[in-house]
């Protein structure tokens, strides 16, 4: 039992699908579509869902500013208590929201987030920043797109498309909540590829 | 999660902490301009007042509307307990209403607990006779470490009527789970020796304010329930006042940090005086402020999940 279970410290289970360097360049292209695509972030506001969408959003900010010398507002924006599946779970406890003090209406908000699944997600963050305030318009950045959408979104930023099957499980470690180790790993395949 | 919140002591310290954090966000909500949350829809609260308390029940109210719950109010003055129905009938009666959650406050101590065994939703103790007033101290241990920012360690005074205090006693309870050193203070005959040993091994008394300010970083006064003065707890209310009552003196002896606390609704000028209620230590405006967002917390954890 226990050499079992030493082979697993230091390689969990799956596959990489993005390296720590994948990972840190894969943000860093999103930070540049978002300075294309919003003529210089200007009037926008980052907001992460918690709990890996946080600092996603705050490297996104961290790097346009290395960019171009711009300070986007980031915050964080927490959708447990907006989420339609509440009865399928025992109690979730809550995350943290923060809205940046010049708050985001008339300002256009981009969600971040770590993985785009189901959708869900964003649909109830959609509700809960209706009850912010009102943004001029809203976008979505993601990490990882890994298909199987159950609502109509999309995202505007994808840092990358991997394809997956339903059982399989998407691992995004960052080194702000994952003991400073930064990847995505897929793993949990019924049917290896 | 627990599923019932009867008594502070059905919270260990992780429970009581998610509570405490939980409470946080939703007062973190409260400074927005849409307050409601969509998490509750569809659930039936009801509050099943056996005793007249307009603050905690409103406070239960505004709590489960915030979170889009819908509330039933049932008072039993004017109601089928005026016509002789037992407990047990009306909880029956509510439990075929479909009530997801019960909150009742009922002048017998241990009312709660046997409704729990009646109905098959959550019930809320907001009060049973001289028991119990969980809510309360949560909201108290809330406000407390949001003035102080930390509950291990401190030194609370609990000052008055200890002996019919449902709030002290859930108090105590609490307080020593998460780690604060409490002192009951009052007159003897208001803190019987064998209560606050039963209530909590090595709980401290002191039968003299004065000497236990000085070193208290909260002071939390009780009501001088009006309707025991008859009883001879004590010789007269001047005389208490005198002895147990916070004036503005006795304020002075306070830490700088220190804070008054009183559950409400007070006696200005018994025991506590209008220039302490009203000064900047007096958290009295933000406890009522608080419970708010402690009962959200409640109903959150206790409804929010899988029943």
């Amino acid at each position: 039992m226990a050499s079992l279970r030493d082979t697993h410290i230091g390689t969990a289970p799956g596959k990489t699908v993005l390296s720590a360097s994948d990972l840190h360049r894969v943000v860093d292209r999103i930070a540049h579509q978002i300075l294309e695509k919003t003529s210089g972030a200007t009037g926008t506001v980052l907001l992460g869902i918690p709990t890996r969408g946080v600092p996603l959003a705050r490297r996104l900010a961290a790097r346009i500013h290395a960019f171009e010398g711009i300070d986007v507002p980031v915050g964080a924006l927490d959708i447990t208590l907006y989420r339609d599946d509440l009865r399928l779970h025992a109690t979730r406890a809550l995350g943290k929201t923060e809205i940046p003090g010049d708050g985001i209406d008339g300002r256009r908000v981009i969600l971040v987030d770590d993985v785009l699944f189901s959708g869900r997600t964003v649909r109830a963050a959609l509700d809960a920043l209706s009850d912010v305030g009102r943004p001029s318009s809203v976008q979505l950045a993601v990490l990882v797109d890994r298909g199987h959408r159950e609502l109509p979104i999309r995202a505007d930023y994808v840092g990358k498309n991997i394809p997956t099957a339903q059982s399989e499980s998407v691992r995004v470690s960052l080194a702000e909540t994952d003991d400073g180790v930064d990847e995505v790993r897929l793993s949990g395949s019924e049917d290896p590829r | 999660m627990i599923k019932h919140l009867r008594s502070a002591a059905d919270l260990d310290a992780e429970t009581a902490t998610l509570i405490l954090d939980t409470a946080g966000e939703m007062a973190a909500l409260a400074g927005r301009e849409v307050k409601k949350l969509p998490t509750l829809r569809g659930r039936t609260v009801v509050n099943l007042f056996y005793e007249d308390s307009t603050r905690t029940r409103i406070s239960f109210e505004a709590a489960a509307k915030r979170l889009s719950a819908d509330v039933i109010n049932f008072s039993a003055k004017g109601s089928s307990v005026s016509k002789g129905e037992s407990l047990k009938d009306t909880a029956l009666t509510l439990q075929a209403m479909g009530a997801d959650a019960v909150v009742i406050r009922h002048p017998a101590s241990g009312a709660p607990h046997r409704l729990a065994s009646w109905v098959d939703g959550s019930v809320i103790n907001a009060g049973d006779g001289t028991h119990e007033h969980p809510t309360q101290a949560l909201l108290d241990a809330y406000t407390m470490r949001s003035r102080l920012g930390r509950l291990d360690g401190l030194n609370v005074a609990i000052v008055g009527d200890v002996l019919h205090s449902r709030v002290a006693r859930s108090n105590v309870l609490l307080l020593s789970t998460l780690g604060a050193r409490v002192t009951l203070v009052g007159p003897p005959t208001l803190i019987p020796i064998d209560v606050a040993a039963a209530l909590q091994p090595g709980l401290k008394v002191s039968y003299d304010l004065d000497s236990v300010l000085p070193d208290a970083d909260v002071v939390m006064m009780l009501r001088v329930q009006t309707e025991r003065m008859q009883d001879s707890y004590f010789p007269s209310a001047r005389e208490y006042s005198r002895r147990y009552g916070l004036d503005a003196p006795r304020m002075r002896k306070l830490p700088e940090h220190a804070i008054v606390m009183h559950p409400g609704p007070m006696n200005r000028g018994m025991e506590i005086a209008p220039e302490v209620a009203d000064s900047s230590r007096s958290t009295i405006v933000e406890q009522v402020a608080n419970g708010v967002s402690a009962r959200m917390a409640v109903l959150y954890l206790l409804l929010g999940g899988k029943a």
